[in-house]
C-alpha cells in the first residue's frame, strides 16, 4: 500500500511539476486577468469578443493577419456570435481578389461568409518589408504559440517602458517589460480612447488589451466552450461508470474470494 | 498451452473452428490461468492495449483531412482543429493519447523492473516489449513532425542530423533519411507513411508479445512460478477482465482531463508556430517522454558518443535478463535491490528534467551524473547485486503468503502480496 | 437472507453497468462517424449566389455548386412554348415545365445525366435542349429526359431570387 501511494505521488507529482511551462524566461511574472475562458468552467464574454473583434480590425488588423478565421466563424456558436447578418455585412466591407474570370483576369469583389479574413499584406515578404524586417506574426493560433497565453499577449500590449537607463535601443526597436528579449519591433499602439466601442464600453488602454486578447483566445479556440461542456460529462460519466465497475468487480470476486 | 479441448456449442461453431480455431483461441483467453494476487500495476498490459488501438482508430479518422506537404500540412490541422466535425477533439485526443500511451508504458516497463518480469522464462517477452517501446518512440517521433510546427520541424532536424555523426557515412545517411540536403517535404512524406505504418507493426509485435506471455503466464507480485491452474489463480474472464477495465476507466479519467482541460500542457508553444528553416527556436526540447534519452544524448560531449550512449541506454534495458540474474524475481524479497530501484527512478526522472534544460553549466553536471549512474545501474550494481545480495525468504505459495503460512513470522503481514 | 433478492440485486448492478457503458461506446463512436460528414468549411460552400445581371435571352452559364455544374439558362419565349407545349404523356420522367421553371424565363438545372453522370452539352440534341456525348441522352428545352438511356429529368435544386440579378442556389 505504502508503494502505491508512493508512486502515484510520484506520478501526479511529475505531471504537475512538468506542466508547469517547461521553465520561465527571464521576464516578470506576467500581469495576469480572471480571464472568463480560464478554470473548468470557462466560457467566453460575448461582448468582449465582439468589443475584441473591433480593436482587431481597427488596430491590429493593418499589421497582422489572421489567416485560419473565415468570416462565418463571427457568426457561430461559442464565439462573438454575430447575427448571420452583421456577419455578412462584416465580410462584405472587405474585398477579397478572385479569379480568373472568364477572360482570364483576376477580378475584386466583396468578401462572403465564407471567405477567409483577408490578410494586410499580398505574402510575407511584404510583411517583414514593411515593418522592418520582422514579420508581424499571424494571430490565429498566437495565444496558443506562446509560453504564458493570453497572460503573455495582455502582458506585452501593456508593458511598454522607456528603456532602463544606460541601455540604447537601435531604430524601430522598443522596449517591452515582458517581451522575451525585453526588445520588440512592434510600437506601443494601445492608447487610451484609441477606440470607440460600438457598446459604447469605455475604451481603455486595459479595457481593449482584455477585449483583443479574449478575441485572440476565442480565435485559438473556438471549441472551448464545446469542450469544456463535453468534456464535464464526459468526466462524470467515467466517474459514475467507475463505481458501477468496482462495486460490479467487487460482487464478481466473492464468487472465489468469500468474504472472510 | 493447457491441453482443454474445447467444443463449440453449436454445430455451426464447430464446423467454423474445425476449419480457423478462433472459437478455441476465444476459449483459451476466457480460461487463461491467471494469479489471484495480481495488483493494479498488472493492468496497464490491457490498458496500453487500449491505448494502441484507440491511437490507430483516433489516427485514421485524422489522417482522412490531414495533408502532408509542408505547405499545407500546418494549415490541414487547423482545419482538423476548426472545421471538422469534432475534429478538436480527435486531433486532442491523439497528441494526448500518445503521451498518455507512453505513461502507462513507463508504468509497465517499472512495473516489470520491480517484480523481476524480465527474467527467466520472460525474456523473451521483455525483449519483445523492448522492440515495441522503441518503435513506439519512433512513431511518435515521427508523428510529432507532421504538424510541421517549429518544434516538428527542428526536432526532425536535431535528431536525423544525428546520424551524420556515422564515421564516413555519416552525411550519405542523413541525406538519405532527409531525401535530400535538409528537412524538407520529401522528409515529411515519409515520415508520414511511416508513421501510418510502424503501429501495425506495433500490433503484430503485440500479438507477439502476448503470446510469449501466454507460455510461463503472468508473474506475479510475489515472484514465484505457479502451477496453472490452481488454487492460486483464476480464469482471466471474467474476473480479470473487470479489472482491467476498472483500471481502465481510472486511466480515462486521467485522459479526459487532459484532453478537455489542459489540452495543451504537455506540449510545446513553439509548435505552434509554422515551421521556418531561417529561424530556430530559443530552446529545442522533445516531449517529455524522450527527455530522458535527449540528457543522456547531450551529455557526452562527442557527437558519435553521445548517440551512442543514447542507443546503449536502450540497449542496456534490452540484454537485462542477463545483467540481473537473481533467482528471486520480486523487489518485496530484495531488500537491497528495492532502494537501488527507487534510487533508478529518481535517476530516470532528473535525466528526464535535465533534457528539458539547456545543456550547460549546472544543468549539464547533473545530466553527467546522472547518466552515469544509470549506466553503473544496469552494469555494476545489478550483476553485483545477482551474486551479493542476502534474499528475504520467498513464500512457497500464494496463499501461503497472504494467511502467513510460512514459517518466517515477516511473511503474516503483508497485504501487498494479495491485490 | 434470500436467494432470491441476491442475485436480483447483482444482476441489477450488472444489467446497469451494461446499460451505462453501452451508452459512453456509443457516444465516444458518435464522433469518429461524424467526422466524415460534410465539414463547416464545405458546409459554408453549400450555397453559392450568381449574378445574372448580364445574362441574355438564350444564353446560359455554367457555375459550380456543391462541386457540381449547374446549368443557368434564360430562355427564349419560343424556347419557353415549346416546352410547356409538350404532352406528359410523352414524357418518360413526366414533369411539368411550369413546375420546374417558376419563373419561366430562367432554367435553373444541375448539368448532370441522370444515367451515370456525364455533363451534357448545351444547344445540341434533337429536342433544342442538352445532348449529352456520353451515351446519347436528349434533354428538351425544360432540361427533360426525352430519348436515350438517362432515366430521370436534369435534377433542379432548391434556389431562389434573392434580387432581380442574383440566384442563390442551395
Amino acid at each position: 500500500m505504502k508503494n502505491y501511494i508512493k508512486t502515484i505521488s510520484l506520478i501526479i507529482f511529475l505531471i504537475i511539476f512538468f506542466g508547469q511551462k517547461s521553465f520561465s524566461e527571464e521576464t516578470k511574472k506576467l500581469l495576469s486577468i480572471d480571464w472568463s475562458f480560464k478554470g473548468y468552467f470557462g466560457k467566453f464574454d460575448r461582448a468582449s469578443l465582439q468589443r475584441g473583434y473591433q480593436v482587431y480590425t481597427e488596430v491590429c488588423a493593418s499589421c497582422h493577419s489572421m489567416k485560419y478565421l473565415s468570416y462565418r466563424n463571427l457568426a457561430e456558436k461559442g464565439g462573438p456570435e454575430f447575427s448571420k447578418e452583421e456577419a455578412k455585412a462584416i465580410a462584405a466591407s472587405f474585398e477579397v481578389t478572385d479569379g480568373p474570370n472568364d477572360d482570364g483576369e483576376m477580378f475584386v469583389r466583396p468578401a462572403k461568409l465564407s471567405d477567409k479574413f483577408v490578410n494586410p499584406y499580398k505574402n510575407d515578404k511584404e510583411g517583414m518589408s514593411s515593418n522592418g524586417g520582422a514579420y508581424p506574426p499571424d494571430m490565429s493560433v498566437l495565444v496558443k504559440a506562446r509560453s504564458g497565453g493570453a497572460d503573455y499577449i495582455y502582458s506585452v500590449l501593456l508593458g511598454y517602458t522607456d528603456p532602463p537607463s544606460g541601455v540604447t535601443l537601435d531604430d524601430g526597436v522598443y522596449y517591452n517589460k515582458y517581451m522575451y528579449g525585453n526588445n520588440i519591433k512592434m510600437p506601443k499602439v494601445l492608447e487610451d480612447g484609441l477606440v470607440e466601442y460600438n457598446d459604447g464600453t469605455e475604451a481603455s488602454e486595459e479595457q481593449m488589451a482584455k477585449d483583443v486578447v479574449t478575441f485572440l483566445s476565442w480565435a485559438a479556440e473556438p471549441h472551448l466552450e464545446a469542450r469544456h461542456k463535453i468534456g464535464f460529462k464526459a468526466i462524470i460519466y467515467l466517474i459514475v461508470l467507475s463505481f458501477l465497475t468496482y462495486f460490479s468487480m467487487k460482487r464478481l470476486w466473492l464468487r472465489i474470494e468469500p468474504k472472510v | 498451452m493447457s491441453d482443454h479441448n474445447y467444443v463449440p456449442s453449436s454445430k455451426l461453431g464447430k464446423w467454423f473452428n474445425d476449419r480457423l480455431p478462433l472459437l478455441s483461441l476465444s476459449a483459451h483467453l476466457r480460461e487463461y490461468p491467471t494469479p489471484k494476487n495480481l495488483n493494479y500495476w498488472w493492468t496497464f498490459g490491457g490498458i496500453l492495449t487500449f491505448c494502441l488501438i484507440a491511437q490507430i482508430i483516433t489516427g485514421i479518422v485524422l489522417a482522412m483531412h490531414y495533408v502532408a506537404h509542408t505547405d499545407l500540412a500546418f494549415s490541414s490541422v487547423e482545419h482538423i482543429m476548426r472545421d471538422v466535425n469534432y475534429g478538436w477533439l480527435l486531433r486532442y485526443f491523439h497528441a494526448n493519447g500518445a503521451s498518455m500511451f507512453f505513461l502507462a508504458v513507463y508504468i509497465h516497463i517499472f512495473r516489470a523492473l520491480y517484480y523481476g518480469s524480465y527474467k527467466s522464462p520472460r525474456e523473451v517477452i521483455w525483449i519483445i516489449g523492448m522492440i515495441i517501446y522503441f518503435l513506439m518512440m519512433m512513431t511518435a517521433f515521427m508523428g510529432y513532425v507532421l504538424p510541421w510546427g517549429q518544434m516538428s520541424f527542428w526536432a526532425a532536424t536535431v535528431i536525423t542530423n544525428l546520424f551524420s555523426a556515422v564515421p564516413f557515412i555519416g552525411e550519405s545517411i542523413t541525406n538519405w533519411l532527409w531525401g535530400g540536403f535538409a528537412v524538407d517535404n520529401p522528409t515529411l512524406t515519409r515520415f508520414y507513411a511511416l508513421h501510418y505504418l510502424l503501429p501495425f507493426l506495433i500490433f503484430g509485435l503485440v500479438v507477439l508479445h502476448i503470446w510469449a506471455l501466454h507460455v510461463p503466464g503472468n508473474n506475479n507480485p510475489v515472484g514465484i512460478e505457479l502451477k496453472k491452474p490452481s488454487k492460486d489463480t483464476v480464469p482471466f474472464h471474467p474476473y480479470i477482465v473487470i479489472k482491467d477495465l476498472f483500471a481502465l476507466l481510472l486511466f480515462l479519467i486521467v485522459f479526459a482531463f487532459f484532453v478537455f482541460y489542459a489540452p495543451n500542457i504537455l506540449g510545446h508553444a513553439d509548435n505552434y508556430i509554422e515551421a521556418n528553416p531561417m529561424v530556430t527556436p530559443n530552446h529545442i526540447v522533445p516531449e517529455w517522454y524522450l527527455l530522458p534519452f535527449y540528457a543522456i544524448l547531450r551529455s557526452v560531449p562527442d557527437k558519435l558518443f553521445g548517440v551512442i550512449a543514447m542507443f546503449a541506454s536502450i540497449f542496456v534495458l534490452v540484454i537485462l535478463p542477463w545483467l540481473d540474474t537473481s533467482k528471486v524475481k520480486s523487489a518485496i524479497f530484495r531488500p537491497l535491490f528495492k532502494q537501488f530501484y527507487w534510487i533508478l527512478v529518481l535517476d530516470v526522472i532528473i535525466l528526464g528534467y535535465m533534457g528539458a534544460m539547456p545543456a550547460e553549466g549546472t544543468y549539464l553536471l547533473i545530466a553527467r551524473i546522472a547518466t552515469t549512474y544509470y549506466f553503473l545501474h544496469f552494469l555494476i550494481i545489478l550483476p553485483v547485486l545477482s551474486k551479493k545480495e542476502k534474499t528475504l525468504p520467498v513464500p512457497l505459495s500464494i496463499t501461503e503468503s497472504i494467511l502467513g503460512g510460512s514459517s518466517d513470522p515477516s511473511m503474516v503481514k503483508k497485504k501487498e502480496f494479495y491485490n | 437472507m434470500s436467494d432470491e433478492k441476491k442475485p436480483k440485486r447483482r444482476d441489477f448492478l450488472f444489467t446497469a453497468s451494461y446499460a451505462i457503458g453501452a451508452v459512453g461506446i456509443g457516444a465516444a463512436a458518435w464522433p469518429l462517424v461524424d467526422q466524415m460528414n460534410p465539414d463547416r468549411s464545405v458546409k459554408a460552400l453549400a450555397s453559392t449566389e450568381v449574378d445574372v445581371s448580364s445574362l441574355e435571352p438564350g444564353k446560359s452559364i455554367t457555375v459550380l455548386w456543391r462541386g457540381k455544374p449547374v446549368f443557368i439558362k434564360r430562355r427564349t419565349q419560343e424556347e419557353i412554348a415549346e416546352a410547356r407545349s409538350v404532352k406528359l404523356d410523352d414524357l418518360k420522367d413526366p414533369e411539368k415545365d411550369e413546375d420546374r421553371a417558376k419563373n419561366p424565363e430562367w432554367l435553373v438545372m444541375l448539368g448532370v445525366c441522370t444515367h451515370l453522370g456525364c455533363v451534357p452539352l448545351g444547344d445540341k440534341g434533337e429536342y433544342n435542349g442538352w445532348f449529352c456525348p456520353c451515351h446519347g441522352s436528349h434533354y428538351d428545352t425544360s432540361g427533360r429526359i426525352r430519348k436515350g438511356p438517362a432515366p430521370t429529368n436534369l435534377e433542379i435544386p432548391k434556389y431562389e431570387f434573392v434580387n432581380n440579378n442574383t440566384i442563390k442556389i442551395g
